[in-house]
Formats: C-alpha cells, sequence, structure tokens
C-alpha cells in the first residue's frame, strides 16, 4: 500500500484513476487543480468540474483537496501560450501545464506531503525497464496521450502512476458507470482548457495588440492582408482569406514583419528541422519514430545534436510545437520546434 | 466494490466535531454541531406538529405559537420589539435583505439617496451585495481597516454626506475575530448622514457579546444560527422601528411582508433555543473559550517560530485565532493539519474549497504571500481542552514538517 495524491480534474479518466487506486487497497487523496477564473471570472467558486471530482471523492470514499494555482497557471501557462502566438508561434499550452503545474509544483507538493506516488488520469503506460521505468503508448491508440509526457524522465516516473493507460477509453466508461460514478458519461474536453467562449482568436485578440500585415505568395507578390498573426498556423488552409486558383497553405509566420506566406502543398515539406528545449529520458535509436502532433501518425527520423532529419519530407511543423520521440511504444524524450 | 463502501452511494462517514475521537474541531466560525437543546426543540416540528403557522385551525395554531414564542425570544437576546424580528434563510439572505432592501427603499422614498458606505472587511454576502448596487448606479465606498483590523472610523466619517443611504459595518470580522467601532459609528451617521440606514452584520457576535447593547442604534443586524449551534439555513434580520425595506421575496405577506414563504417553524424553533442558550451562558462560557484560545495561542507562539497573530489584541473576541505562519503556504498546512485530524480554515475559501488570498487581510493591508500563509482556528461552544491538547501536539509538529520538506 502506498500514500497516492491523484490528480482529479472532474473527468471520467481521472474519476476511473482514483477508483482504481483505492480498490488497488492504496491510501488515496483526490486533488483538483484550480487553475483558471479568479475573482473577475464569473466560473470561480461555481465550476462544476471541481464538483465532480468532489462527488466522486465522496463516492470512492477519499478525501479531496483544493489546489489554487490559478496565479502560477497564469504565469507558468497562460502567459507564455500568449507570448508565443505574439512571436508567431504555435504553442502547446497542455505539455506546459504537465511540465510546470502537474508534475512541477503538484508533484513538489505531494513530496512535502509525504505522498509516495501522485496519480493522473493520462492514457499512457509506466513500463519497467533496465534503465528504469519508462513512458509507453497507452494500451489504446486512439488515446494515446504519452504525446504530452514526453518531457517525464526516469526520475519523475519513479513517483509517478497512471492507472487507466492499461484500459481503452470504453473500459474506462464501463467502470464509471459499473462504480455509479457521476462522470461516466462525461464528454471529453478538447480544447484549451482556458478558453471558453469566442474561441482561440477572441482570447487571443483581448490579450495581444493585433499586428495586421500582408498576405504574400511563394514568389513574395502580396495577395491579401490580415489583421493579425495569431490567427494563422504554419500549415492552416482554411479562413485565410485569399482567393487562388489552387489550396494554398501558410507556409512561413514571420512575427517581425507580420508577414503570412502561402503556398502550394509542397512548400510545406521539410527534410529536417530545428529542436530546442531537448530531453533524452532514454538512449534514442540510431533511427526513432517522431510524433509531432496529439494523435499524430508517427514517422521515423533522426537526430543529430539538434537537428531532426526525417527519412522522407514532411509538411513544415510550427514552431513552438512538441516533437516527442520513440523507440517502438517506449517515449525517449522530444524537443520543441525552433524557428 | 469499494473495501468501505458507504451505506448507499453518496455517503460518506464525516468527522463528529469536538470530543470524538476522529477529529480535532477548530473551525466554529465557520459552522458550529448542533446545541442538543435545540435538536430536542426542533424535534416536535418536523413531524408531530404538521400546521402551516399562517392557517386556522389547530395544528397551526401551534405551529404559529410556537413562531412567535421563538420569536419573542429572539428580540429579547437582542434588545428589539418582537415584531421587528425577521426570520430568514441566514446570515447572507439576512445581509442582502438589509443592503438590497434598504437601498431600494431609500432611492424609493428620495432619488438622490445613492450613497452606500461600507468597509474591505466585511462579509462577501455584504460585498456582493454593494457590487450589485454599485452596478445598479449606486455610488459605493469601501474603507480600509488599519493594520490590527480595525475600520479607518476617521476615511468612513469622510464618506458620509447627505445623500448616503445605506451604511454596513460589521460587528466582529469573521475572519480576525476583531470587533469593530459600531455603536461609534452610528452615532457619526446620525450627525453626518441622516437619512441613512445603519446595518451591521453581527453574525461572529451574538456568540461571543451582548450584541443588543453593541447595536441599540443600529437600524438592521443579522444574525445566523449556525454559528452558535443552531441549524444551518436559519438566521434572522432585526428591523428596527420603522426601517423601510423593500423585500427580496415577496409572496404571502409572512414576515410583516419582509419575507414571504411559509416559515422554517422547525428550524426557528432551533434558533431561538440556541440563541437563549448562547446568551444565558455566554459570561461563563466566553471565560472558558478565551483560556482555552489563549492557551493555544501561547502553546503555538512558544513553539513554532516565524507565528504571527493577526488582529487587534484588545479588540479580539473569545473565539477565533488568526495567524500568519512564515513560510508555510495556508493551503498546504491545512492540508496536512486535515491529514492529522486537526480541521482549521483559511479566513476566505470560496465555495469551490481553493484558498484565495483573503481579502480581508488584504483590505488591512497585508502583503499576498502572508495573506496566502494565514490561517484560522476557532472555538466554539463545543471546544474541550481536549482540543487545544490535541492542537498543541500536532500543529507545532506538522507545520516544522512541513518547513523542512
Amino acid at each position: 500500500m502506498a500514500r497516492v495524491m491523484v490528480m482529479m480534474s472532474g473527468g471520467v479518466d481521472s474519476s476511473v484513476a482514483a477508483a482504481l487506486l483505492h480498490e488497488q487497497g492504496h491510501d488515496v487523496t483526490g486533488v483538483t487543480l484550480k487553475l483558471w477564473g479568479g475573482e473577475s471570472d464569473s466560473g470561480c467558486c461555481s465550476l462544476s468540474d471541481v464538483e465532480d471530482a468532489r462527488r466522486v471523492a465522496a463516492q470512492i470514499g477519499i478525501p479531496h483537496y483544493v489546489f489554487n494555482f490559478a496565479d502560477a497557471f497564469d504565469s507558468n501557462v497562460v502567459a507564455p501560450y500568449v507570448d508565443a502566438y505574439a512571436a508567431g508561434e504555435t504553442p502547446n499550452p497542455c505539455v506546459e501545464c504537465n511540465r510546470t503545474m502537474k508534475f512541477g509544483r503538484v508533484l513538489e507538493r505531494a513530496r512535502q506531503l509525504d505522498f509516495d506516488f501522485v496519480a493522473t488520469g493520462h492514457h499512457a503506460r509506466i513500463v519497467t525497464t533496465a534503465s528504469g521505468p519508462a513512458l509507453a503508448r497507452a494500451a489504446d491508440p486512439a488515446k494515446d496521450q504519452s504525446y504530452v509526457l514526453y518531457m517525464l524522465g526516469t526520475e519523475e516516473l519513479a513517483r509517478v502512476l497512471l492507472p487507466v493507460g492499461e484500459l481503452t477509453k470504453a473500459e474506462v466508461r464501463e467502470r464509471a458507470r459499473a462504480l455509479g460514478l457521476r462522470t461516466a458519461e462525461k464528454r471529453e474536453s478538447m480544447d484549451v482548457c482556458f478558453i471558453k467562449r469566442g474561441g482561440r482568436d477572441a482570447f487571443l485578440g483581448a490579450r495581444i495588440p493585433r499586428r495586421s500585415g500582408s498576405i504574400v505568395d511563394e514568389h513574395g507578390a502580396v495577395v491579401g492582408a490580415h489583421d493579425g498573426i495569431d490567427s494563422f498556423t504554419i500549415g492552416q488552409r482554411r479562413g485565410l482569406g485569399v482567393a487562388v486558383g489552387e489550396r494554398r497553405y501558410v507556409t512561413d509566420i514571420a512575427a517581425g514583419t507580420g508577414t503570412v506566406t502561402v503556398g502550394p502543398r509542397a512548400d510545406l515539406l521539410q527534410d529536417s528541422l530545428q529542436l530546442r528545449n531537448v530531453i533524452r529520458s532514454r538512449d534514442l535509436p540510431p533511427e526513432m519514430d517522431v510524433q509531432v502532433r496529439a494523435h499524430g501518425v508517427p514517422f521515423a527520423a533522426t537526430l543529430t545534436g539538434a537537428t531532426l532529419e526525417f527519412a522522407s519530407p514532411q509538411p513544415r511543423i510550427a514552431p513552438g510545437q512538441v516533437v516527442a520521440f520513440y523507440d517502438g511504444s517506449v517515449c525517449c524524450g522530444g524537443g520543441i520546434v525552433a524557428e | 466494490m469499494f473495501p468501505n463502501q458507504p451505506p448507499y452511494p453518496g455517503q460518506v462517514p464525516f468527522p463528529t466535531p469536538s470530543g470524538a475521537d476522529d477529529g480535532v474541531y477548530l473551525d466554529h466560525a465557520a459552522s458550529t454541531p448542533m446545541r442538543p437543546e435545540a435538536i430536542a426543540a426542533m424535534t416536535p416540528f418536523l413531524a408531530a406538529y404538521p400546521g402551516n403557522p399562517s392557517g386556522g385551525h389547530r395544528a397551526s395554531r401551534a405551529t404559529k405559537t410556537a413562531l412567535e414564542e421563538s420569536r419573542e425570544t429572539v428580540a429579547a437576546v437582542a434588545g428589539c420589539r418582537p415584531d421587528e424580528v425577521v426570520f430568514t434563510g441566514g446570515g447572507s439572505e439576512s445581509d442582502n435583505l438589509a443592503l438590497k432592501g434598504a437601498a431600494g427603499a431609500a432611492r424609493a422614498r428620495r432619488a438622490d439617496l445613492d450613497g452606500v458606505v461600507t468597509t474591505g472587511i466585511e462579509h462577501k454576502a455584504v460585498l456582493a451585495a454593494a457590487a450589485r448596487l454599485e452596478r445598479e448606479g449606486f455610488r459605493v465606498a469601501r474603507v480600509p481597516a488599519d493594520a490590527g483590523g480595525i475600520v479607518d472610523v476617521e476615511a468612513l466619517v469622510h464618506c458620509l454626506d447627505e445623500r448616503t443611504a445605506v451604511v454596513s459595518v460589521m460587528l466582529v470580522n469573521n475572519e480576525t475575530g476583531v470587533r469593530q467601532p459600531v455603536a461609534e459609528i452610528a452615532r457619526l451617521v446620525r450627525a453626518r448622514a441622516p437619512g441613512a440606514v445603519v446595518h451591521t452584520d453581527a453574525v461572529q457576535a451574538p456568540q461571543w457579546l451582548d450584541f443588543a447593547s453593541a447595536t441599540a442604534d443600529v437600524d438592521l443586524i443579522a444574525i445566523s444560527g449556525h454559528k452558535f449551534g443552531g441549524p444551518k439555513g436559519v438566521g434572522a434580520l432585526i428591523v428596527r422601528g420603522d426601517t423601510a425595506l423593500v423585500p427580496l421575496i415577496e409572496g404571502g405577506g409572512h414576515e410583516q411582508g419582509r419575507r414571504a414563504g411559509t416559515q422554517n417553524v422547525a428550524g426557528i424553533v432551533a434558533f431561538a433555543t440556541a440563541l437563549r442558550i448562547t446568551h444565558e451562558g455566554r459570561a461563563t462560557e466566553t471565560a472558558r473559550i478565551v483560556a482555552l484560545r489563549d492557551e493555544l495561542e501561547r502553546g503555538l507562539i512558544a513553539q513554532v517560530p516565524g507565528f504571527h497573530v493577526n488582529g487587534a489584541p484588545d479588540a479580539r473576541v473569545a473565539g477565533l485565532l488568526h495567524c500568519t505562519v512564515d513560510d508555510v503556504e495556508a493551503e498546504m498546512l491545512l492540508l496536512a493539519l486535515d491529514q492529522q485530524g486537526v480541521m482549521a480554515a483559511s479566513g476566505s475559501a470560496c465555495s469551490s474549497g481553493a484558498v484565495d488570498p483573503s481579502h480581508v487581510l488584504l483590505a488591512m493591508g497585508m502583503l499576498r504571500a502572508c495573506a496566502l500563509s494565514s490561517v484560522r482556528f476557532s472555538f466554539g461552544y463545543a471546544s474541550t481542552q481536549a482540543d487545544v491538547d490535541a492542537a498543541l501536539a500536532i500543529v507545532p509538529e506538522v507545520i516544522a514538517k512541513l518547513r523542512a520538506a
């Protein structure tokens, strides 16, 4: 029996994670992170997700607490997210939240409070290898979330439990129903959790001075204008507001000049890219698989220094995005796409 | 499925309050266990007496009699006439009725009566009602407090004028336990703003002081049953004389048209019983509690470096100990204490359960970081020496451990 602090978001996965750990005989405590919504936000104190988590904890029969990380979330996740868009990047705030909040602050608080492990409802597995615990893909490939956990190294993994990674999503819901948990049929959250109304453009529009600029084609000819680079992402096809014969994609965003380049799909392809903040949590195989978006299809690549070379040309990946490294089903680390 | 599956879904074993083996309950300012006498008094009205007090037959006469006897009891303790007692659904409702009701009536009487003066240390029920009035066009002034938690009377006087409609200052602060100069403020308001109605949120007062004498010159007084051994969800607003109020809830003219709805007879009987017993035993009880509180305070000061007591020493009521613990986050301390069975609070837990920096401490000029390191231990009639002994054995150790980790 171990003392486990399980992070309960109020969703079905973490609800079942808590129930499973409790069933296994662990001494389980639930915590819900209040990450967003200060006094000015109408959501304060009525966050139904916190209430769901609290009710599930009561149903299971475990204590439940709320950690108010609104300030830290703002400075560690929201502000960098906004800054990245302002710089023409496409950040992944879930990754930053995992790094700084869930497996940063919560892991630290758990240590201070004498917990042996922290647990979450992420769909990923922790497997034992000769060189210590390793992060591996979930039993349910369609729900695998190891990508957003790529930053976890041996040291963290030794103190983390991911109990639902062994189950398919259908099995998770089945367990929740069997236990009569109120979150059993709850819809999955798909979007960035702190953007509620109005979507990304409205959220960023209220925080970044709009920097209008030109839209140019692959030859540099101006084909249109836009009122803010943060509305664009590399590879974006819809909503470009330019009428040209063939399909056009955003192939480049120059934050300095505010210029957005559009071109044919062929211009999106590249053979290699530069990474920053590279994490090698395990020895990398000579040719590994890399994954460049949350549920993207992996492809082969090799890493030399900070240069990632693809086995075959790939569509351009926006700066700021995460590249996770895999050796088969085991995650070996990752990095962030540099300019 | 679970080894310790509760008897039916959703039911969890709760720790019983003070005196029980499974917890040291030091959160009486949040809520108290009901007094056995109050439970005994209310029980017949849950089943044996079904009558609606507004009805005409013998069953109704029985509940009407109980209701009016309760009103007389509350009036006797509050120092007012029975017809000045309006029963409500608790402290927040009483505060809302006072502010919105008096402001609404003032504006209906004289369109230029548009000023509301309150303080930054009020309960959120008062602050939220004031904010609502502000959105509706009232001018709202919020006066700060000094470092000891006492409202700045001079600043308050500066906010008064001919157009002031409502002045609301609490009698005892719910976080620091600091008593406010309400009688003095009421006198000043009469002189400077003769058109103003004076309200006091006295929710934390009846258990510690004779609030009748402290509020003799106040128009509206809010009290709440569960702070002194009555049930949750029952309170009263004392409405002196002919103070005009626009009701929040309208219907069948109950409570002299000030609060419609069939009265919660059982709850009101228990509320009045708890108030009477609290009043009768207050002198001895307060002396006993202040000794317990002081013992805990002295012990913690002696054993915990960087332990600071908040609130002006001469102005604190008996049952509250509010403190700042250097280098320890309140959220962590409360969790760790709860795990050891000690139940305390941060002053300002919102209903999500998250700890926010207390607006009371911020209004006293405390730095945000210090406010986030502050917790409240609060005593009540059910507190015992065993609570203090247990707390002194547990709290310093928990703090030391958190600091070392």
